[in-house]
C-alpha cells in the first residue's frame, strides 16, 4: 500500500516537473514564467538579477572609487554627490556597496559550487548504499549539524586565519550537511523503485546508478535548498565580516562596513543603515526566490 | 539452451524472533523455450522468486541454475545478457527524467555494443512502436506504450530468459490483450524462456504451458494447461483458487 501510494505521488511529480527536463531551454522559460507569476518570487528574482548586474557593471555604476580616502569629506550625510553619504574616511558608501556585491556574489557562488556537489554526493551515496556506509556518513553529518553554523565557521576561521578565502572555506564546511541530509532522504524514496532495479539488472554499476538515475531525481530539491541556504550564507559571511574574521578592511564587504560604522552609528546612521539594508534585501530576495523555485520545481511541497 | 532449474529456494526476511520465511523450499524446472506461470494470492511469494532469480535479492539459499550453471557463479555482465525482467508497474519502471532514448541506450553503453541507433530503433519496432518514440519521455506515453518500452528495454540485450512480474496487471483489458499477444509473438520468434507471474488465471492460461500454484511461500501444485482447463487440480487450495476464478468470471 505504501509503495503504491509512493508511486502515485511520484507520477504526479514527474508529470509536473518533467517539462524542465524535457528541454533545458524550453523548461527554463517555463520556470521563469512560473516565478514571475508570483509577486514575491518575482521580487526575489529581480533583486538577484540586479545584484548580478551590479557585480558585473560595478566600475560603471559606482560614482566614486570605493577605496578613495577623502578625509575632508568624512561622515557626510547623504546628498546629491554622495547618494548614501560617506564613511569615517570620506569613502563613498554607495560605491562601496556596489563593489561589495562582487564580494557577496563570489562568496555565494563559491560556497554553492562546493556545497552542492559535496552534499549531493555524500547524501546520495549514503542513501543508496545504506548499512554501515550510511551510518558513518550520516553520523559525520550529524556532528557538523550539531554546531550552530556561525560558531563552527568562527572556529574554522580562527584555525585557518582571517580572510575572505578562509571565510568561504569555513562557510562551505558548515553548509553542506543540510543538503546531504536532504539528498539522502530523497534517495531513500527512490532507491527501491523499479527503474533502479531495472538499471541494476542491466548491469549498471553503483556509481552509474547514483550519478545517472538518482542524482537527477534529487537535483530540483537540492537546488531549492541551496537557494534558500544562500540567505544564510550571506548572513554568515556578513557576520564573519562584522567580527573581523571575514573580508579584511579595505575590502568593501557589507558586514565589515557595518562593523566599522558601528562606532559612528548614533550620529551618522547612514554608515550602518545602507549596508544593513543591502544585506537585508539580498538575503530576503534569496529566501523569496528559493520559495518560488520550490513551487516551480518541487510540486510535493504545494 | 536456457532451461531453468530452481531447487530448494528459501529466503527469510527479518532478524531473530521476527524472522519470517518468505519462500520455503521452492523448486521447479522450466524447459528451454517454455513459458512457466506462477499464480497465487498476494504475498504468496511469486514476485520474490523472480527477484531472487534476477539477483535483486541476494541472501537466499538453495539453487537456481540456467542451463546447468548456478546463477550466482555467472559474472554480472554476462548475466544481464542472459536474464532480463519486465516489472509490474509501467509507471514506476521507467526513469521519469530519462527519455526513451536514454533508457534504451544505457544498457547498450554499459555493455559497449555496436550499432546503437540501429538496435534502439529495431527494439522499438519489435514491440510495435517506432523510432520517433526515442525522443519522448515516459510521461508523454500511455501505460501500454510504457510497458512496451519496458519490454523493449528488457529485450535490447537479447536475453534468453525473460522474467515477467505481472506485466499486464496495471493495464486496462484491451491494452492487456495487445501486450500479451506481443509477448507471445516475441517468445515464438526469439525462442525465449518465460517465467510469468500473475494472479489472473485467465492470463496464465493464455500465456503458459505449465503453471505452479503458490500458497504462503510454497508451491502446492504444478500442473499443465490441459489439467487447468479440465479442472484437474488435485490440491484443495489450487482447486479453490481455480473455482473462485471461474466463479468471478461468471459473475462478471
Amino acid at each position: 500500500m505504501t509503495i503504491k501510494s509512493l508511486y502515485g505521488t511520484e507520477n504526479m511529480s514527474n508529470a509536473r516537473v518533467s517539462p524542465w527536463f524535457s528541454g533545458p531551454l524550453k523548461g527554463l522559460g517555463a520556470v521563469l514564467k512560473r516565478l514571475s507569476s508570483d509577486p514575491s518570487s518575482c521580487f526575489g528574482l529581480a533583486v538577484v538579477v540586479i545584484l548580478v548586474l551590479c557585480a558585473i557593471l560595478a566600475p560603471w555604476i559606482a560614482t566614486h572609487d570605493p577605496n578613495l580616502v577623502d578625509l575632508p569629506n568624512a561622515l557626510r550625510s547623504p546628498d546629491a554627490a554622495n547618494w548614501f553619504g560617506t564613511d569615517e574616511l570620506g569613502r563613498d558608501i554607495y560605491s562601496r556597496i556596489v563593489h561589495g556585491t562582487r564580494i557577496t556574489l563570489s562568496i555565494i557562488t563559491l560556497v554553492s559550487i562546493v556545497v552542492g556537489p559535496v552534499g549531493l554526493l555524500v547524501g546520495t551515496t549514503a542513501g543508496y548504499f545504506g548499512g554501515w556506509c550510511d551510518t558513518v556518513m550520516m553520523r559525520i553529518t550529524d556532528i557538523f549539524l550539531s554546531f550552530p553554523g556561525l560558531i563552527l565557521s568562527l572556529a574554522f576561521v580562527a584555525a585557518l586565519g582571517a580572510g575572505l578565502e578562509n571565510a568561504i572555506i569555513a562557510i562551505a564546511l558548515t553548509s553542506w550537511p543540510p543538503i546531504a541530509r536532504l539528498a539522502r532522504a530523497e534517495t531513500l524514496t527512490f532507491r527501491s523503485a523499479d527503474y533502479i532495479s531495472a538499471s541494476r539488472m542491466q548491469g549498471a554499476s553503483s556509481i552509474r546508478i547514483i550519478t545517472k538515475s538518482i542524482m537527477p531525481m534529487c537535483l530540483p530539491s537540492v537546488l531549492v535548498r541551496i537557494t534558500l541556504s544562500m540567505a544564510t550564507v550571506i548572513l554568515t559571511a556578513a557576520g564573519l565580516g562584522f567580527l573581523g574574521l571575514g573580508a579584511q578592511p579595505p575590502l568593501p564587504e557589507w558586514g565589515a562596513m557595518i562593523a566599522t560604522g558601528r562606532r559612528y552609528m548614533l550620529d551618522s546612521w547612514w554608515l550602518v543603515a545602507f549596508p544593513g539594508a543591502a544585506i537585508l534585501i539580498v538575503s530576503l530576495a534569496f529566501n523569496l526566490l528559493g520559495d518560488g523555485l520550490r513551487d516551480a520545481l518541487d510540486p510535493k511541497q504545494r | 539452451m536456457s532451461d531453468v532449474t530452481i531447487k530448494g529456494l528459501t529466503i527469510s526476511l527479518g532478524m531473530g524472533a521476527a524472522q519470517k520465511k518468505i519462500l520455503n523450499e521452492v523448486g521447479f524446472s522450466v524447459a528451454s523455450g517454455e513459458s512457466f506461470g506462477l499464480v497465487g494470492e498476494s504475498g504468496s511469494g511469486k514476485s520474490t522468486i523472480l527477484r531472487c532469480f534476477a539477483r535483486l535479492l541476494t541472501f537466499w539459499s538453495g539453487e537456481i541454475s540456467i542451463a546447468g550453471r548456478p546463477v550466482d557463479q555467472i559474472p554480472a555482465a554476462e548475466y544481464c545478457r542472459l536474464v532480463q525482467m519486465v516489472f509490474q508497474d509501467p509507471y514506476g519502471s521507467l526513469h521519469p527524467r530519462q527519455s526513451i532514448k536514454t533508457a534504451l541506450q544505457e544498457p547498450l553503453r554499459i555493455h559497449r555494443l555496436d550499432r546503437q541507433q540501429e538496435r534502439m530503433e529495431k527494439a522499438l519496432i519489435d514491440v510495435g512502436l517506432n523510432g520517433s518514440f526515442l525522443s519522448r519521455y515516459p510521461h508523454e506515453l500511455s501505460g501500454g506504450q510504457r510497458q512496451r518500452v519496458a519490454i523493449a528495454r528488457a529485450l535490447i540485450l537479447e536475453p534468453s530468459v525473460l522474467l515477467l512480474d505481472e506485466p499486464t496487471s496495471a493495464l486496462d483489458v484491451s491494452v492487456q490483450a495487445e501486450v500479451l499477444n506481443l509477448l507471445n509473438e516475441i517468445r515464438r520468434t526469439r525462442k525465449l524462456t518465460y517465467l510469468f507471474v500473475s494472479h489472473d488465471l485467465a492470463v496464465i492460461d493464455y500465456m503458459c504451458e505449465r503453471l505452479a500454484v503458490m500458497q504462503s511461500g510454497s508451491i502446492v501444485e504444478i500442473m499443465n494447461r490441459t489439467e487447468l482447463c479440465k479442472g484437474g487440480a488435485k490440491h484443495p487450495y489450487a482447486r479453490q483458487l481455480i473455482d473462485s476464478s471461474i466463479e468471478y468470471d461468471r459473475v462478471a
